[in-house]
């Protein structure tokens, strides 16, 4: 009643009733018998007995004071009183920790086992599309000489973009804003593959209206499905970025609450020592060492998480992202040097200038200085060999297919389009940029499976680091403060 | 909306009613809004002023299309420095995606597929006289708004690309004799009940190309109220053959192009004709460089003959299966030399 219910159940020797050991001290204290130096005190004494008739009804939180002030008046008392504390506040540090800690290591079980994997996919949503899109006007060009390959590269982008949607409906809130995102996609899709199948079939009967029908789908893709798709794609590095921001900050409270912990532990253990000249105490000796165990293992167990989390982000997130990018932009040029062909002149546009430039070669150009840009930061961000060398052979690619990309933009404006078709789509021994295009996108696919496995190794190191902290930490801190709750104890039963 | 429908329909050659109905409503406009309304009513002046101009620029050219110099087969300055190229090819802005006119038809057996259709016959004949050699010709894909600054730049030496001639465009390019004659038409699903540029147009999406005589018509005719007041003219497209897949894809109910366009997209679609006649006259002609006056004379005396041999053909296989008998296009048009310097 009058202590909490640890400090009520504290000491193990039955017979201690609490309650009635503070009121039994009435009158003048009793001489200190088996009890050491008996100081403080400060004379509150006489003070402390609460008339039973006085005051007819107080509250309950002034009737506690006054006992725990009675309480204060004793050793006994104070010991109870310290012993609750004790107790309290290494259970207090348990149990931050183990909250904290389980929130961090959920947010970093996400970044790992949801988040990722949902802005990978999300990327592959994005990458599929612009793939299509790019083997589509491929195969166009190529007229009734369309590959198989193109076409099952055509065929099987669709198909990856409509599974990988229907997976991030399903991992998006209800009415979210990429919820839309996701519905608008779903609607656009079928719309333009039956713009590419009327492109398709209007070419194979030679009509003209087949490339009115390419650059319609191309616009369609490209102004409002692909934008649409990197917001999604962006939504989930948002999400991600999240994930990373609730995983990495420091559990202070824990940490704090630990060392405070410790330090009311060792005042504890000194006030025993300089009662009793006792040097060791087992029960608070256990709950110190407990609780320095604990401290420990979350400082340097969320360190280690810490720095595995952030080697994930800038060795595996940043440079996904920015392969990512560099991937689209490889994919966009190389859509519209295909366009630029199926267009001819039908769309131009006016640069600041005056001057009037082909619709398709302005965009190719613009994508090929984002590739440019992309490359040369995934080059910074690699880290190793097996992260650089693709990077290298991609960047290699790109500058071979600009010198190509000229060679074929002279020979169309020359007039002569075999040649730039050739230049383009041709088999291998006219030089064609395609041939450029697939070592650009061979070495970025290679150079986004090596960042993807870096991802999962260092966050899965980092993830590891937390693991069996929470659940430790809750079990430490309870045997700590059962020990301090012991120790305690057992100086309190030495007043009986 | 209520001002700038009014401001549109006075802008045009509104009668003293309008005219009467404008003052009042800039009155009120001035009286009520700040600057910016003031600004808008000062346009709707200048809308008269510069249909005027363009009427009196009208009146001192009247059919255009007889305005270039007599034929003469002799060389020039312009013809010997075609000649003298290190390319001796003769370099022409061409369309590659109008059917039937200009188009690389992707499964010809002929490696890649070279351009075919009326205007390009018209090129080769043209190739054969000057240098001897129909194959002796460099073609380069321009799109429509690129024909002119093509020419003035020199990029190239002509374009041969379903060009009207108009008066405007004289004072910026020189023109051959007309090589065909045409009119704006319209195109509509054989089953709609669109029968020409009338009302059966009411409450019909109409599609046209930018920058092409028919966009022009169109908005013109807007402020009038016609073909009907409630046709809605659709944002122009970047290509005629733009308005085909709007049409196909139900974005739009009509399509006002070139009677010879019309034709060309009719042929790749049979569920769509052209419907009703001509509503203007226009006549294609081969434009080139102001002052490369030994290059338009001889393009004229190529012009003259082929009338008389090759026209017929060419017009027979391209284009009469889908323009029709007694369509206004049927016979090469005659030439008239209005300009002698």
């Amino acid at each position: 009643m009058t202590h909490p219910p640890k400090g009520g159940s504290a000491p193990p020797g039955r017979g201690t009733p609490t309650v009635p050991s503070v009121p039994a001290q009435p009158g003048p204290p009793l001489p200190p018998g088996g009890s050491p130096v008996h100081r403080g005190g400060s004379g509150a004494g006489p003070s402390a007995p609460p008339v039973p008739g006085a005051a007819p009804r107080r509250t309950a939180w002034a009737e506690g004071t006054d006992r725990l002030r009675a309480a204060a008046t004793t050793e006994p008392g104070r010991l109870r009183i310290i012993g609750a504390v004790l107790a309290l506040l290494v259970v207090a540090f348990g149990a931050v920790t183990a909250w904290q800690m389980t929130e961090r290591s959920a947010a970093a079980d996400n970044v790992l086992h949801s988040s990722q994997p949902l802005s990978a996919s999300a990327a592959d949503i994005y990458r599929s599309l612009a793939d299509a899109n790019t083997a589509a006007s491929s195969g166009f060009l190529a007229g009734g000489q369309e590959s198989q390959e193109t076409r099952d590269r055509y065929e099987r982008d669709i198909r990856t973009a409509a599974a990988k949607l229907i997976t991030a409906a399903n991992s998006s809130e209800a009415g979210s804003s990429a919820a839309t995102t996701i519905s608008q996609l779903n609607e656009l899709l079928p719309q333009y593959k039956g713009l590419i199948e009327r492109a398709r079939a209007n070419n194979r009967q030679g009509y003209p209206l087949g490339g009115a029908y390419l650059r319609y789908a191309n616009d369609k893709m490209q102004n409002e499905m692909l934008p649409k798709a990197q917001q999604l794609y962006k939504n989930e590095n948002q999400r991600l970025n999240a994930d990373y921001a609730d995983a990495k900050p420091y559990p202070w409270a824990a940490i704090a609450l630990g060392l405070v912990a410790l330090a009311a532990l060792a005042w504890a253990q000194r006030r025993n020592y300089r009662r009793t000249n006792r040097v060791l105490n087992q029960g608070m000796a256990a709950a110190t060492a407990a609780s320095l165990v604990v401290l420990l293992w979350l400082t340097v167990g969320h360190t280690f998480a810490r720095s595995g989390l952030d080697e994930s982000y800038d060795h595996g997130v940043r440079s996904l992202n920015v392969l990512h990018d560099a991937q689209i932009a490889s994919l966009k040029a190389r859509g519209n040097e295909n366009l630029t062909l199926v267009s001819r002149g039908a769309e131009t546009k006016t640069l600041p200038d005056k001057t009037t430039m082909d619709l398709y070669d302005y965009n190719f150009d613009r994508d090929m200085k984002s590739l440019t840009r992309g490359l040369a930061v995934a080059a910074g961000l690699a880290d190793d060999s097996a992260g650089e060398k693709p990077v290298q052979a991609a960047t290699a690619g790109m500058e071979v297919w600009k010198q190509r990309h000229k060679e074929a933009r002279k020979a169309d404006n020359a007039g002569d389009y075999q040649l730039a078709l050739d230049r383009v789509i041709g088999s291998p021994d006219k030089k064609p940029t395609g041939e450029c295009f697939d070592v650009v996108d061979k070495n970025l696919g290679i150079a986004l499976t090596h960042e993807q496995d870096e991802f999962q190794r260092a966050a899965g190191d980092g993830l590891g680091a937390m693991t069996g902290l929470p659940a430790g930490a809750a079990v430490l801190a309870v045997l700590a403060a059962a020990g301090a709750v012991l120790g305690i104890g057992r100086r309190l039963s030495e007043y009986r | 909306m209520n001002a700038r429908r009014l401001r549109a329909s006075l802008r045009g050659w509104g009668g003293v009613g309008a005219m009467a109905l404008a003052c009042v409503t800039a009155l009120v406009l001035a009286l009520m809004l700040p600057d910016s309304a003031r600004g808008d009513g000062s346009t709707g002046v200048g809308g008269p002023g510069l249909a005027r101009g363009t009427q009196a620029r009208a009146e001192d050219c009247t059919d255009p299309q007889n305005q270039s110099l007599a034929p003469s087969g002799a060389d020039g300055t312009t013809i010997d420095a075609i000649k003298n190229r290190k390319d001796r090819r003769l370099i022409v802005g061409v369309d590659q995606n109008s059917y039937h006119w200009g188009y690389r038809d992707p499964n010809n057996p002929k490696a890649g597929g070279d351009l075919e259709g009326f205007d390009i016959d018209l090129v080769h004949a043209i190739a054969k006289d000057i240098l001897g050699d129909e194959n002796a010709v460099q073609f380069r894909a321009i799109p429509t708004s690129q024909r002119i600054p093509a020419i003035q730049s020199g990029q190239v030496d002509m374009v041969v690309r379903t060009m009207t001639i108009t008066c405007d465009r004289l004072q910026q390019v020189a023109f051959s004799a007309p090589y065909f004659k045409t009119g704006q038409q319209v195109l509509a699903p054989v089953s709609s009940g669109i029968t020409g540029y009338d009302k059966s147009l009411a409450g019909k999406r109409i599609c046209s190309a930018a920058k092409s005589t028919a966009n022009d018509r169109l908005t013109a005719d807007r402020k009038t109220g016609k073909p009907a007041p409630s046709s809605v003219v659709l944002p122009p497209v970047p290509n005629q053959l733009d308005c085909l897949v709007r049409l196909q894809l139900g974005e739009a109910d009509a399509v006002v192009t070139d009677g010879a366009l019309a034709a060309s997209q009719a042929a790749q679609d049979p569920t769509v004709e052209l419907k009703g006649d001509t509503f203007t006259t226009e006549y294609y002609g081969v434009a080139m460089k102001r002052g490369a006056e030994d290059l338009v004379r001889r393009v004229n005396h190529v012009l003259a003959d082929y009338r008389k041999d090759g026209w017929r053909q060419s017009y027979d296989k391209w284009l009469a299966p889908t323009l029709g008998p007694d369509s206004p296009s049927e016979d090469p048009p005659p030439a008239v030399y209005g300009r002698t310097a």
